[in-house]
Protein backbone atom coordinates (compact mmCIF):
# COMPACT_ATOMS: atom_id res chain seq x y z
CA UNK A 1 0.00 0.00 0.00
CA UNK A 2 2.98 2.61 1.28
CA UNK A 3 4.83 1.78 -1.82
CA UNK A 4 1.82 1.91 -3.70
CA UNK A 5 1.53 5.76 -2.83
CA UNK A 6 4.79 6.84 -2.82
CA UNK A 7 4.89 5.26 -6.59
CA UNK A 8 2.24 7.52 -7.62
CA UNK A 9 4.22 10.54 -5.59
CA UNK A 10 7.03 10.01 -7.48
CA UNK A 11 5.01 9.55 -10.75
CA UNK A 12 3.21 13.06 -10.19
CA UNK A 13 6.84 14.97 -9.43
CA UNK A 14 8.63 13.64 -12.14
CA UNK A 15 5.40 14.40 -14.50
CA UNK A 16 5.63 17.83 -13.15
CA UNK A 17 8.95 18.13 -13.52
CA UNK A 18 9.17 17.65 -17.46
CA UNK A 19 5.61 19.82 -17.52
CA UNK A 20 7.91 22.48 -15.90
CA UNK A 21 10.24 22.19 -18.70
CA UNK A 22 7.83 22.37 -21.46
CA UNK A 23 5.55 25.01 -20.46
CA UNK A 24 9.04 27.30 -19.92
CA UNK A 25 9.87 26.10 -23.28
CA UNK A 26 6.62 26.98 -24.66
CA UNK A 27 6.24 30.31 -23.03
CA UNK A 28 9.72 31.45 -24.32
CA UNK A 29 8.76 30.42 -27.80
CA UNK A 30 5.44 31.80 -27.60
CA UNK A 31 6.67 35.49 -26.16
CA UNK A 32 8.49 35.91 -29.17
CA UNK A 33 6.68 34.52 -31.87
CA UNK A 34 3.46 36.44 -30.93
CA UNK A 35 5.71 39.78 -30.57
CA UNK A 36 7.44 38.92 -33.69
CA UNK A 37 5.33 37.39 -36.15
CA UNK A 38 3.20 40.76 -36.97
CA UNK A 39 6.46 42.41 -37.87
CA UNK A 40 7.32 39.77 -40.72
CA UNK A 41 6.74 40.35 -44.17
CA UNK A 42 8.00 39.76 -47.26
CA UNK A 43 10.10 43.16 -47.00
CA UNK A 44 11.28 43.31 -43.83
CA UNK A 45 12.91 39.51 -45.02
CA UNK A 46 14.58 41.10 -47.88
CA UNK A 47 15.27 44.57 -47.26
CA UNK A 48 17.89 46.15 -45.87
CA UNK A 49 18.49 47.49 -42.45
CA UNK A 50 18.13 51.37 -41.79
CA UNK A 51 19.97 52.73 -38.87
CA UNK A 52 18.37 55.80 -38.43
CA UNK A 53 14.94 55.71 -39.36
CA UNK A 54 11.58 53.49 -39.44
CA UNK A 55 10.97 50.56 -41.67
CA UNK A 56 14.49 49.20 -42.16
CA UNK A 57 14.77 45.08 -42.74
CA UNK A 58 16.88 42.30 -42.01
CA UNK A 59 17.70 41.26 -45.72
CA UNK A 60 21.76 41.12 -45.17
CA UNK A 61 21.82 39.96 -41.85
CA UNK A 62 19.72 36.95 -43.01
CA UNK A 63 21.75 36.31 -46.17
CA UNK A 64 25.03 36.88 -44.02
CA UNK A 65 24.14 34.31 -41.42
CA UNK A 66 23.18 31.43 -43.94
CA UNK A 67 26.25 32.50 -46.16
CA UNK A 68 28.38 32.06 -42.60
CA UNK A 69 26.49 29.63 -41.63
CA UNK A 70 27.27 27.55 -44.71
CA UNK A 71 31.16 28.31 -44.89
CA UNK A 72 31.38 27.07 -41.41
CA UNK A 73 30.20 23.91 -42.16
CA UNK A 74 32.46 23.64 -45.25
CA UNK A 75 35.43 24.45 -43.11
CA UNK A 76 34.49 22.17 -39.46
CA UNK A 77 33.01 19.31 -41.30
CA UNK A 78 35.98 17.79 -42.80
CA UNK A 79 38.02 18.26 -39.61
CA UNK A 80 35.44 17.04 -37.39
CA UNK A 81 34.57 14.22 -39.17
CA UNK A 82 38.16 13.01 -39.92
CA UNK A 83 38.95 13.58 -35.88
CA UNK A 84 35.95 11.81 -34.80
CA UNK A 85 37.24 8.93 -37.28
CA UNK A 86 40.33 8.96 -35.64
CA UNK A 87 39.50 9.03 -32.36
CA UNK A 88 36.71 5.99 -32.87
CA UNK A 89 37.85 3.90 -35.25
CA UNK A 90 41.97 4.00 -35.01
CA UNK A 91 43.05 5.64 -31.76
CA UNK A 92 44.10 3.28 -29.65
CA UNK A 93 43.26 3.50 -26.06
CA UNK A 94 46.08 5.61 -24.00
CA UNK A 95 47.53 8.73 -22.83
CA UNK A 96 47.77 10.32 -26.07
CA UNK A 97 44.18 9.58 -26.86
CA UNK A 98 42.47 10.81 -23.41
CA UNK A 99 44.66 13.61 -23.78
CA UNK A 100 43.16 14.38 -27.35
CA UNK A 101 39.86 13.93 -25.97
CA UNK A 102 40.06 16.01 -22.93
CA UNK A 103 41.41 18.87 -25.13
CA UNK A 104 37.76 18.75 -26.91
CA UNK A 105 36.14 18.70 -24.38
CA UNK A 106 37.76 21.73 -22.58
CA UNK A 107 37.47 23.16 -26.48
CA UNK A 108 33.78 22.52 -26.11
CA UNK A 109 33.69 24.32 -22.48
CA UNK A 110 35.24 27.72 -23.47
CA UNK A 111 32.68 30.49 -22.95
CA UNK A 112 31.72 31.57 -27.04
CA UNK A 113 32.81 35.27 -26.16
CA UNK A 114 36.26 33.78 -25.29
CA UNK A 115 36.32 32.15 -28.44
CA UNK A 116 35.16 35.41 -30.53
CA UNK A 117 38.09 37.47 -28.46
CA UNK A 118 40.44 34.71 -29.13
CA UNK A 119 39.54 35.20 -33.11
CA UNK A 120 40.03 39.00 -33.17
CA UNK A 121 43.33 38.23 -32.03
CA UNK A 122 44.30 35.13 -34.10
CA UNK A 123 42.21 35.96 -37.27
CA UNK A 124 41.20 39.59 -37.43
CA UNK A 125 44.55 40.73 -36.22
CA UNK A 126 47.40 38.37 -36.09
CA UNK A 127 46.60 36.82 -39.51
CA UNK A 128 45.08 40.21 -40.99
CA UNK A 129 41.63 39.18 -42.26
CA UNK A 130 40.36 42.17 -40.87
CA UNK A 131 36.45 41.89 -39.67
CA UNK A 132 35.11 39.59 -42.26
CA UNK A 133 32.99 36.51 -43.20
CA UNK A 134 36.23 34.15 -42.98
CA UNK A 135 37.39 35.78 -39.67
CA UNK A 136 34.22 34.86 -38.27
CA UNK A 137 33.62 31.33 -40.01
CA UNK A 138 36.96 30.66 -38.68
CA UNK A 139 35.96 31.50 -35.07
CA UNK A 140 33.03 29.50 -35.50
CA UNK A 141 34.50 26.79 -36.40
CA UNK A 142 36.94 26.47 -33.11
CA UNK A 143 33.59 26.89 -32.15
CA UNK A 144 32.01 24.02 -33.62
CA UNK A 145 34.22 21.74 -33.78
CA UNK A 146 34.25 20.22 -30.38
CA UNK A 147 30.46 19.82 -30.62
CA UNK A 148 30.57 18.30 -33.88
CA UNK A 149 33.03 16.07 -33.41
CA UNK A 150 31.78 14.55 -30.38
CA UNK A 151 28.34 14.29 -32.03
CA UNK A 152 29.55 12.71 -35.13
CA UNK A 153 32.06 10.32 -33.06
CA UNK A 154 28.56 9.58 -31.09
CA UNK A 155 26.90 8.54 -33.93
CA UNK A 156 29.97 5.94 -35.25
CA UNK A 157 30.03 4.43 -32.05
CA UNK A 158 25.99 3.34 -32.00
CA UNK A 159 26.89 1.54 -34.77
CA UNK A 160 27.67 -2.22 -33.40
CA UNK A 161 31.16 -3.34 -34.12
CA UNK A 162 29.53 -6.71 -35.46
CA UNK A 163 29.37 -4.18 -38.70
CA UNK A 164 33.66 -3.95 -38.42
CA UNK A 165 33.91 -7.34 -38.08
CA UNK A 166 32.19 -8.73 -40.51
CA UNK A 167 33.72 -6.28 -43.14
CA UNK A 168 37.10 -7.33 -41.67
CA UNK A 169 36.08 -11.00 -41.61
CA UNK A 170 35.45 -10.91 -45.56
CA UNK A 171 39.17 -9.36 -46.29
CA UNK A 172 38.05 -6.05 -46.63
CA UNK A 173 40.90 -3.41 -45.28
CA UNK A 174 40.13 -1.37 -42.40
CA UNK A 175 39.50 1.84 -44.41
CA UNK A 176 37.06 0.54 -46.65
CA UNK A 177 34.93 -1.08 -43.86
CA UNK A 178 34.84 2.65 -42.19
CA UNK A 179 34.06 4.52 -44.90
CA UNK A 180 31.91 1.99 -47.02
CA UNK A 181 30.30 0.55 -44.01
CA UNK A 182 30.28 2.25 -40.72
CA UNK A 183 29.85 5.96 -42.40
CA UNK A 184 26.86 5.32 -44.81
CA UNK A 185 25.29 3.39 -41.71
CA UNK A 186 26.02 6.48 -39.60
CA UNK A 187 25.05 9.11 -41.67
CA UNK A 188 21.33 9.82 -40.75
CA UNK A 189 22.61 10.15 -37.30
CA UNK A 190 25.95 12.21 -38.77
CA UNK A 191 23.09 14.62 -40.72
CA UNK A 192 21.04 14.51 -37.33
CA UNK A 193 24.29 15.77 -35.49
CA UNK A 194 25.14 18.27 -38.16
CA UNK A 195 21.90 20.26 -39.09
CA UNK A 196 21.47 20.52 -34.98
CA UNK A 197 24.70 21.91 -34.66
CA UNK A 198 24.01 24.26 -37.09
CA UNK A 199 21.22 25.10 -35.19
CA UNK A 200 23.13 26.22 -32.46
CA UNK A 201 26.22 28.10 -35.35
CA UNK A 202 22.79 29.83 -36.36
CA UNK A 203 22.10 31.81 -33.51
CA UNK A 204 25.63 32.16 -32.00
CA UNK A 205 26.28 36.27 -31.59
CA UNK A 206 29.31 36.03 -29.11
CA UNK A 207 31.55 34.52 -30.96
CA UNK A 208 30.74 36.79 -33.84
CA UNK A 209 30.98 40.47 -32.85
CA UNK A 210 34.60 40.96 -32.70
CA UNK A 211 35.05 38.36 -35.83
CA UNK A 212 32.45 39.12 -38.37
CA UNK A 213 31.93 42.80 -37.03
CA UNK A 214 28.68 44.68 -35.87
CA UNK A 215 28.30 46.71 -39.97
CA UNK A 216 26.28 45.12 -42.02
CA UNK A 217 27.37 47.15 -45.98
CA UNK A 218 25.00 47.63 -48.87
CA UNK A 219 25.47 44.44 -51.31
CA UNK A 220 24.90 44.06 -54.64
CA UNK A 221 22.51 41.09 -55.18
CA UNK A 222 23.33 41.22 -58.88
CA UNK A 223 27.17 40.54 -58.32
CA UNK A 224 28.33 37.34 -57.19
CA UNK A 225 31.80 38.15 -58.38
CA UNK A 226 33.20 36.84 -54.63
CA UNK A 227 36.39 39.38 -55.24
CA UNK A 228 33.97 42.49 -55.50
CA UNK A 229 33.71 44.18 -52.49
CA UNK A 230 30.01 44.79 -52.40
CA UNK A 231 29.13 41.22 -53.41
CA UNK A 232 27.30 38.69 -51.38
CA UNK A 233 29.93 35.99 -51.62
CA UNK A 234 33.22 38.22 -50.94
CA UNK A 235 34.31 36.52 -47.90
CA UNK A 236 36.52 39.57 -46.84
CA UNK A 237 33.69 41.93 -46.29
CA UNK A 238 32.09 42.58 -42.93
CA UNK A 239 28.87 40.81 -42.09
CA UNK A 240 26.58 41.52 -39.35
CA UNK A 241 24.49 38.82 -38.81
CA UNK A 242 21.13 38.28 -37.47
CA UNK A 243 21.70 37.24 -34.12
CA UNK A 244 24.54 40.35 -33.97
CA UNK A 245 21.82 42.49 -35.27
CA UNK A 246 19.53 41.60 -32.39
CA UNK A 247 22.19 41.66 -30.02
CA UNK A 248 22.63 45.15 -31.45
CA UNK A 249 19.65 46.84 -32.15
CA UNK A 250 18.62 45.87 -28.16
CA UNK A 251 21.99 47.81 -26.92
CA UNK A 252 22.28 50.58 -28.76
CA UNK A 253 19.84 51.05 -31.88
CA UNK A 254 18.62 54.04 -32.73
CA UNK A 255 16.05 53.88 -35.06
CA UNK A 256 12.47 54.73 -34.19
CA UNK A 257 10.99 51.05 -34.66
CA UNK A 258 14.26 49.55 -33.13
CA UNK A 259 11.84 47.18 -30.60
CA UNK A 260 9.78 46.09 -33.22
CA UNK A 261 12.68 45.34 -35.63
CA UNK A 262 14.48 43.50 -32.69
CA UNK A 263 10.98 41.32 -32.10
CA UNK A 264 10.94 40.36 -35.63
CA UNK A 265 14.14 39.55 -36.29
CA UNK A 266 14.30 37.46 -33.15
CA UNK A 267 10.95 35.57 -34.25
CA UNK A 268 12.91 34.85 -37.52
CA UNK A 269 15.91 33.47 -36.07
CA UNK A 270 13.58 31.05 -33.44
CA UNK A 271 11.81 30.15 -36.37
CA UNK A 272 14.45 28.92 -38.45
CA UNK A 273 16.36 27.42 -35.56
CA UNK A 274 13.51 25.45 -34.63
CA UNK A 275 13.10 24.44 -38.27
CA UNK A 276 16.63 23.15 -38.51
CA UNK A 277 15.22 20.94 -35.64
CA UNK A 278 12.67 19.91 -37.02
CA UNK A 279 14.67 19.10 -39.76
CA UNK A 280 17.35 17.31 -37.98
CA UNK A 281 14.63 14.50 -37.28
CA UNK A 282 13.09 14.21 -40.40
CA UNK A 283 16.07 14.18 -42.40
CA UNK A 284 17.41 11.93 -40.15
CA UNK A 285 14.67 9.29 -40.44
CA UNK A 286 14.41 9.63 -44.11
CA UNK A 287 17.99 9.23 -44.79
CA UNK A 288 18.33 5.63 -42.29
CA UNK A 289 15.18 4.30 -44.38
CA UNK A 290 17.22 5.09 -47.51
CA UNK A 291 20.45 3.71 -46.93
CA UNK A 292 18.96 0.75 -44.84
CA UNK A 293 16.78 0.07 -47.73
CA UNK A 294 19.06 -0.40 -50.44
CA UNK A 295 19.11 1.41 -53.65
CA UNK B 1 37.98 -46.73 -21.65
CA UNK B 2 38.44 -42.81 -19.87
CA UNK B 3 41.74 -43.39 -18.65
CA UNK B 4 43.98 -40.82 -20.53
CA UNK B 5 44.26 -36.88 -19.95
CA UNK B 6 44.18 -36.20 -23.00
CA UNK B 7 43.90 -37.63 -26.49
CA UNK B 8 44.56 -36.14 -29.73
CA UNK B 9 43.91 -38.25 -33.03
CA UNK B 10 46.53 -38.39 -35.47
CA UNK B 11 46.40 -38.51 -39.14
CA UNK B 12 48.13 -40.75 -41.47
CA UNK B 13 49.67 -38.26 -44.32
CA UNK B 14 47.04 -39.41 -46.82
CA UNK B 15 45.03 -36.98 -45.40
CA UNK B 16 44.65 -33.11 -46.80
CA UNK B 17 44.76 -30.88 -43.61
CA UNK B 18 43.15 -27.35 -44.24
CA UNK B 19 44.97 -25.77 -41.38
CA UNK B 20 47.61 -26.75 -38.42
CA UNK B 21 48.48 -25.41 -35.79
CA UNK B 22 51.82 -25.47 -33.68
CA UNK B 23 53.24 -24.25 -30.07
CA UNK B 24 49.99 -21.75 -30.65
CA UNK B 25 49.90 -19.69 -27.29
CA UNK B 26 47.18 -16.50 -26.67
CA UNK B 27 47.83 -13.92 -24.66
CA UNK B 28 44.69 -11.30 -23.38
CA UNK B 29 47.72 -9.13 -21.36
CA UNK B 30 48.78 -11.55 -18.84
CA UNK B 31 46.41 -14.07 -19.16
CA UNK B 32 46.90 -17.44 -20.67
CA UNK B 33 43.73 -17.64 -22.74
CA UNK B 34 45.27 -20.59 -25.06
CA UNK B 35 48.36 -23.21 -23.78
CA UNK B 36 48.20 -26.07 -25.74
CA UNK B 37 46.10 -26.20 -28.92
CA UNK B 38 48.23 -28.10 -31.48
CA UNK B 39 45.28 -28.97 -33.59
CA UNK B 40 45.36 -30.88 -37.53
CA UNK B 41 42.37 -29.76 -39.52
CA UNK B 42 41.01 -32.20 -41.91
CA UNK B 43 40.40 -30.38 -45.26
CA UNK B 44 36.34 -30.86 -46.82
CA UNK B 45 35.43 -31.71 -43.15
CA UNK B 46 33.31 -30.10 -40.28
CA UNK B 47 35.37 -29.29 -37.17
CA UNK B 48 33.39 -28.80 -34.62
CA UNK B 49 35.50 -27.10 -31.51
CA UNK B 50 33.37 -27.75 -27.94
CA UNK B 51 33.77 -26.49 -24.45
CA UNK B 52 32.84 -24.44 -21.62
CA UNK B 53 32.48 -21.18 -21.90
CA UNK B 54 36.03 -19.33 -21.21
CA UNK B 55 37.70 -22.87 -22.56
CA UNK B 56 39.44 -20.57 -25.53
CA UNK B 57 37.76 -22.04 -28.39
CA UNK B 58 36.19 -18.51 -29.64
CA UNK B 59 39.56 -17.04 -28.78
CA UNK B 60 41.39 -20.13 -30.91
CA UNK B 61 39.00 -19.60 -33.76
CA UNK B 62 39.27 -16.00 -34.20
CA UNK B 63 43.20 -15.85 -34.59
CA UNK B 64 42.99 -18.74 -37.42
CA UNK B 65 41.77 -15.60 -39.27
CA UNK B 66 43.64 -13.22 -37.53
CA UNK B 67 40.54 -11.43 -36.21
CA UNK B 68 42.53 -11.29 -32.68
CA UNK B 69 44.42 -8.60 -33.86
CA UNK B 70 45.10 -6.08 -31.49
CA UNK B 71 42.81 -7.98 -29.18
CA UNK B 72 44.91 -10.56 -27.94
CA UNK B 73 48.72 -11.61 -28.57
CA UNK B 74 49.05 -14.46 -30.81
CA UNK B 75 52.25 -16.51 -30.44
CA UNK B 76 52.93 -20.01 -32.40
CA UNK B 77 52.19 -20.99 -35.85
CA UNK B 78 49.04 -21.20 -38.41
CA UNK B 79 50.13 -23.13 -41.26
CA UNK B 80 47.73 -22.97 -44.26
CA UNK B 81 49.52 -24.83 -47.31
CA UNK B 82 52.88 -23.80 -46.88
CA UNK B 83 52.18 -20.16 -45.52
CA UNK B 84 52.68 -19.65 -41.85
CA UNK B 85 49.61 -17.47 -41.07
CA UNK B 86 50.84 -15.88 -38.14
CA UNK B 87 53.89 -14.23 -39.16
CA UNK B 88 54.16 -10.41 -40.30
CA UNK B 89 54.65 -10.97 -43.76
CA UNK B 90 50.94 -12.37 -43.93
CA UNK B 91 48.89 -9.89 -45.78
CA UNK B 92 45.71 -10.36 -43.40
CA UNK B 93 42.91 -8.67 -46.27
CA UNK B 94 43.76 -11.58 -48.86
CA UNK B 95 44.42 -14.00 -46.71
CA UNK B 96 40.43 -13.94 -44.92
CA UNK B 97 39.34 -13.81 -48.30
CA UNK B 98 40.11 -17.27 -48.21
CA UNK B 99 39.37 -18.23 -44.25
CA UNK B 100 36.29 -16.65 -43.72
CA UNK B 101 34.35 -16.27 -40.81
CA UNK B 102 30.69 -16.06 -39.54
CA UNK B 103 29.60 -14.57 -36.27
CA UNK B 104 27.40 -15.31 -33.31
CA UNK B 105 25.03 -12.33 -34.23
CA UNK B 106 23.52 -12.33 -37.49
CA UNK B 107 25.91 -8.93 -39.11
CA UNK B 108 24.29 -7.93 -42.16
CA UNK B 109 25.42 -4.84 -43.65
CA UNK B 110 22.61 -1.95 -44.01
CA UNK B 111 22.44 -2.44 -47.71
CA UNK B 112 19.94 -4.53 -49.85
CA UNK B 113 20.47 -8.28 -50.05
CA UNK B 114 22.46 -8.01 -53.51
CA UNK B 115 24.94 -5.37 -52.11
CA UNK B 116 25.37 -7.32 -49.38
CA UNK B 117 27.04 -10.17 -51.57
CA UNK B 118 28.37 -8.26 -54.20
CA UNK B 119 30.44 -5.22 -51.86
CA UNK B 120 33.16 -7.48 -50.87
CA UNK B 121 33.40 -8.82 -54.31
CA UNK B 122 33.63 -5.59 -55.65
CA UNK B 123 36.06 -4.72 -53.32
CA UNK B 124 38.10 -7.50 -54.42
CA UNK B 125 38.09 -6.49 -57.98
CA UNK B 126 35.12 -8.32 -59.46
CA UNK B 127 33.02 -5.80 -61.32
CA UNK B 128 31.42 -7.48 -64.21
CA UNK B 129 27.81 -7.34 -63.74
CA UNK B 130 26.95 -10.92 -65.26
CA UNK B 131 29.62 -12.34 -62.76
CA UNK B 132 28.53 -10.26 -59.61
CA UNK B 133 24.95 -12.09 -60.44
CA UNK B 134 26.20 -15.47 -61.32
CA UNK B 135 28.02 -14.65 -57.81
CA UNK B 136 24.96 -13.46 -55.96
CA UNK B 137 22.92 -16.33 -57.27
CA UNK B 138 25.27 -19.56 -57.28
CA UNK B 139 26.30 -18.25 -53.03
CA UNK B 140 22.60 -17.72 -51.94
CA UNK B 141 21.41 -21.16 -53.36
CA UNK B 142 24.20 -22.70 -51.76
CA UNK B 143 23.37 -20.81 -48.33
CA UNK B 144 19.77 -22.17 -49.22
CA UNK B 145 18.50 -19.07 -49.13
CA UNK B 146 18.06 -18.22 -52.91
CA UNK B 147 13.65 -19.33 -52.82
CA UNK B 148 13.29 -17.24 -50.08
CA UNK B 149 14.42 -14.20 -51.39
CA UNK B 150 15.50 -14.32 -55.23
CA UNK B 151 12.43 -11.92 -55.61
CA UNK B 152 13.70 -9.11 -53.66
CA UNK B 153 17.21 -9.14 -53.74
CA UNK B 154 17.14 -5.18 -54.17
CA UNK B 155 15.12 -4.89 -50.68
CA UNK B 156 17.36 -4.56 -47.31
CA UNK B 157 19.18 -7.04 -45.64
CA UNK B 158 17.70 -5.66 -42.60
CA UNK B 159 14.42 -6.79 -42.62
CA UNK B 160 15.22 -10.57 -43.11
CA UNK B 161 14.76 -12.90 -39.89
CA UNK B 162 17.27 -14.32 -37.97
CA UNK B 163 18.21 -17.34 -39.36
CA UNK B 164 17.77 -15.61 -42.88
CA UNK B 165 19.93 -12.59 -42.41
CA UNK B 166 22.88 -15.60 -40.76
CA UNK B 167 22.73 -17.48 -43.93
CA UNK B 168 22.78 -14.32 -46.09
CA UNK B 169 26.76 -14.06 -43.93
CA UNK B 170 27.18 -17.34 -44.65
CA UNK B 171 26.60 -16.70 -48.62
CA UNK B 172 28.48 -13.07 -48.19
CA UNK B 173 31.35 -15.28 -47.15
CA UNK B 174 31.56 -18.26 -49.54
CA UNK B 175 30.45 -15.69 -52.49
CA UNK B 176 34.49 -14.95 -52.45
CA UNK B 177 35.22 -19.09 -52.56
CA UNK B 178 37.25 -19.26 -49.75
CA UNK B 179 38.89 -22.33 -48.78
CA UNK B 180 37.99 -22.47 -45.39
CA UNK B 181 34.66 -21.29 -43.61
CA UNK B 182 35.09 -20.33 -39.46
CA UNK B 183 31.43 -19.83 -37.63
CA UNK B 184 31.66 -18.95 -33.79
CA UNK B 185 28.31 -20.05 -32.41
CA UNK B 186 26.17 -19.33 -35.71
CA UNK B 187 22.82 -20.59 -34.56
CA UNK B 188 23.39 -19.73 -31.21
CA UNK B 189 20.65 -16.57 -31.55
CA UNK B 190 18.50 -18.83 -33.70
CA UNK B 191 15.20 -20.15 -33.23
CA UNK B 192 15.06 -24.30 -33.59
CA UNK B 193 13.55 -24.24 -37.35
CA UNK B 194 16.05 -21.77 -38.25
CA UNK B 195 18.72 -23.82 -36.62
CA UNK B 196 17.98 -27.22 -38.51
CA UNK B 197 17.95 -25.27 -41.77
CA UNK B 198 21.29 -24.04 -41.02
CA UNK B 199 22.49 -27.37 -40.17
CA UNK B 200 21.57 -28.69 -43.52
CA UNK B 201 23.25 -26.04 -45.12
CA UNK B 202 26.61 -26.35 -43.64
CA UNK B 203 26.29 -30.53 -44.14
CA UNK B 204 25.91 -29.60 -48.06
CA UNK B 205 28.82 -27.04 -47.86
CA UNK B 206 31.33 -29.33 -46.49
CA UNK B 207 32.05 -30.52 -50.34
CA UNK B 208 33.44 -27.48 -51.16
CA UNK B 209 34.87 -26.01 -47.89
CA UNK B 210 36.75 -26.68 -44.70
CA UNK B 211 34.21 -25.78 -41.96
CA UNK B 212 35.40 -25.10 -38.29
CA UNK B 213 32.29 -24.38 -36.17
CA UNK B 214 32.22 -23.21 -32.86
CA UNK B 215 29.15 -24.45 -31.13
CA UNK B 216 27.74 -24.93 -27.16
CA UNK B 217 25.07 -27.29 -28.48
CA UNK B 218 26.30 -30.76 -28.02
CA UNK B 219 23.73 -32.56 -30.05
CA UNK B 220 24.46 -29.56 -33.05
CA UNK B 221 27.90 -31.17 -32.50
CA UNK B 222 27.28 -34.70 -32.95
CA UNK B 223 24.90 -34.00 -35.56
CA UNK B 224 27.04 -32.45 -38.39
CA UNK B 225 30.43 -32.73 -37.78
CA UNK B 226 33.15 -35.43 -38.50
CA UNK B 227 36.14 -34.15 -35.90
CA UNK B 228 35.49 -32.77 -32.30
CA UNK B 229 37.66 -31.03 -30.23
CA UNK B 230 37.28 -30.50 -27.12
CA UNK B 231 38.82 -27.18 -25.03
CA UNK B 232 39.57 -27.11 -21.42
CA UNK B 233 40.95 -24.31 -19.79
CA UNK B 234 42.92 -23.16 -22.87
CA UNK B 235 43.97 -26.82 -23.87
CA UNK B 236 42.41 -29.31 -26.34
CA UNK B 237 42.44 -32.07 -24.09
CA UNK B 238 40.27 -34.45 -26.90
CA UNK B 239 40.48 -34.21 -29.96
CA UNK B 240 38.65 -37.59 -32.32
CA UNK B 241 36.38 -38.20 -34.56
CA UNK B 242 33.27 -37.29 -33.64
CA UNK B 243 31.30 -40.58 -33.63
CA UNK B 244 34.06 -41.63 -30.94
CA UNK B 245 33.79 -38.65 -29.22
CA UNK B 246 30.42 -38.75 -28.27
CA UNK B 247 29.88 -42.87 -28.24
CA UNK B 248 33.63 -43.63 -26.50
CA UNK B 249 35.26 -40.20 -24.86
CA UNK B 250 38.72 -41.30 -24.29
CA UNK B 251 39.40 -38.56 -21.93
CA UNK B 252 37.45 -38.45 -18.22
CA UNK B 253 36.17 -34.58 -18.52
CA UNK B 254 35.24 -34.98 -21.95
CA UNK B 255 33.19 -37.53 -20.58
CA UNK B 256 31.84 -35.27 -18.07
CA UNK B 257 31.14 -32.00 -20.27
CA UNK B 258 29.08 -34.30 -22.83
CA UNK B 259 27.11 -35.88 -20.44
CA UNK B 260 26.59 -32.90 -18.24
CA UNK B 261 28.42 -34.16 -15.13
CA UNK B 262 30.31 -30.88 -14.01
CA UNK B 263 30.81 -32.45 -10.38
Amino acid sequence: MNAKRYDKLATGLLYTIAGIVVLILLLLLGFIIIRGLPQLSWSFLTTPSRAFTAGGGIGIQLFNSIYLLILTMLISMPIALGASIYLNEYAKPGKVTSIIRTMIEILSSLPSVVVGLFGFLLFVVQFGLSFSILSGALALTVFNLPLLTRSIEDALKSISNDQRNGGLALGISKWETVTKIILPAAVPSIVSGLILSAGRVFGEAAALIYTAGQSAPALNFANWNPFDIDSPLNPMRPAETLAVHIWKINSEGIMPDSSAVSAGAAAVLIIVVLIFNLLARWIGRLLFKRLTAGS
Amino acid sequence: MQTKDRYIQQFDETQEMALTTKNLHIYYGDFEAISEADLQIPRFKITALIGASGSGKSTFLRSLNRMNDNVADVKGEIWYRDLNLNSKEIDVYAMRRQIGMVFQRPNPFPKSIYENITFALERHGITDKKELAERVETSLKQAALWEEVKDKLNQSALALSGGQAQRLCIARAIALQPDILLLDEPASALDPISTAQLEETLVNLKQHYTIVIVTHNLPQAARISDYTAHFSQGKVIEFNNTKETFTDPKVKLTNDYISGDFG
